[in-house]
């Protein structure tokens, strides 16, 4: 239900970023979410364009990557990959697992923009 | 049109998490225990915190909580019948309490000092997705569930009961009429968690309260 003020927050660090290229207007706002970061990806997609509105971040992307979650097997002694998040165990082995390797990440990876836009000042 | 690729690799809640980490230094520095209480609406958290409070006092310990809801200061005022400082916050229509109302909230509370606590109760607002993602610096996430919810809540919010450290299960006293599959309960909570310490109890009847007394006497002690 928080999906609003993640978008909203995501739009604000972007705009902060953007002071370095004055005029810029982005193209593509790439996000890195984990499969257990409690966001809805559909409703990141769904206020992406209200937020955006007004800002150098209207009519641009938003792409959404989904990361599995990785949980340390101590019995295989390596990282794996689940399938799901219906269960926490190796799917290797079986072993139920503690430590989590990946999966909450909620992070704004990258963002394009389009360079046309940028006044060249003091050249 | 040339286009260029800026990386920013930057947490979304990164504001949350340095203020959270900050309160964690203030309350580790203070020596008091922190929990953050979550589940859905109605579970119980109010009537467990209650008891809670009421029986750490009777055993001498310095206790407070704090409140979060919508609306209303109905649960604090409960809550102040235990005797211990309370203080309701209100997100007026925010699902989730952050780390940012945390620490406003601890500024200026009449007669409470972290240093003069040995536990605070943070009872969040009830919803079992957004508090999840929001740390408030506590040293224990508890993760409640009634047996009136259905068996299969850890399933359905593997979210919240991935991230706690420990699990309660209220109003066991009535698991019989509600036909509630203890087992299945246990194990689906494991499977989200494996070997999460798992209380369950009665605010009606104050059944697996010792056990639960007992495991915050040896957290805040660890």
């Amino acid at each position: 239900m928080h999906e609003l003020s993640i978008v909203a927050s995501i739009v604000d660090t972007v705009t902060e970023s953007l002071a370095a290229y004055p005029g810029a207007r982005v193209l593509e706002v790439r996000l890195r979410v984990g499969a257990l970061a409690s966001v809805v990806v559909e409703s990141l997609e769904f206020c992406w364009g209200i937020a955006a509105e007004g800002t150098a971040l209207e009519g641009s992307k938003l792409v959404v990557n989904v990361l599995p979650v990785v949980m340390h097997c101590v019995r295989c002694g390596r990282d794996v990959e689940l399938e799901g998040v219906q269960s926490f165990r190796c799917p290797q082995c079986g072993e139920p697992c503690f430590d989590l390797r990946q999966g909450r990440e909620l992070e704004i990876d990258s963002f394009e923009i389009d360079e046309m836009d940028v006044v060249e000042e003091k050249r | 049109m040339t286009t260029r690729i800026v990386e920013l690799r930057r947490g979304i809640l990164k504001k949350n998490d340095e203020l959270a980490a900050g309160l964690r230094g203030r309350y580790t520095a203070a020596g008091v225990l922190v929990l953050n209480l979550v589940s859905s609406p109605g579970t119980g958290k109010t009537a467990f915190l209650e008891l809670t409070l009421k029986s750490l006092r009777a055993r001498g310990a310095r206790v407070a909580a704090l409140v979060g809801d919508l609306e209303t200061d109905n649960d604090a005022r409960r809550l102040a019948a235990s005797g211990a400082p309370v203080r309701q916050i209100n997100t007026h229509g925010i699902c989730h309490l952050d780390a940012e109302m945390i620490s406003k909230h601890l500024l200026g509370w009449e007669g409470v000092e972290l240093a003069g606590l040995d536990y605070l109760f943070i009872e969040n607002v009830g919803n079992l997705v957004c508090p999840s993602s929001y740390d408030l610096g506590e040293k224990i996430r508890v993760a409640l569930l009634s047996v009136t919810e259905g068996e299969d809540k850890p399933l359905k919010y593997p979210t919240l009961f991935n991230s706690a450290d420990a699990a309660v299960i209220t109003k066991i006293d009535i698991a019989e009429p509600c036909g509630f599959d203890r087992e299945l309960a246990l194990r689906n909570i494991n499977e989200i968690r494996p070997g999460i310490r798992i209380f369950e109890t009665s605010a009606k009847t104050g059944v697996g309260m010792e056990e639960w007394l007992g495991y915050l006497k040896e957290q805040r002690k660890g």
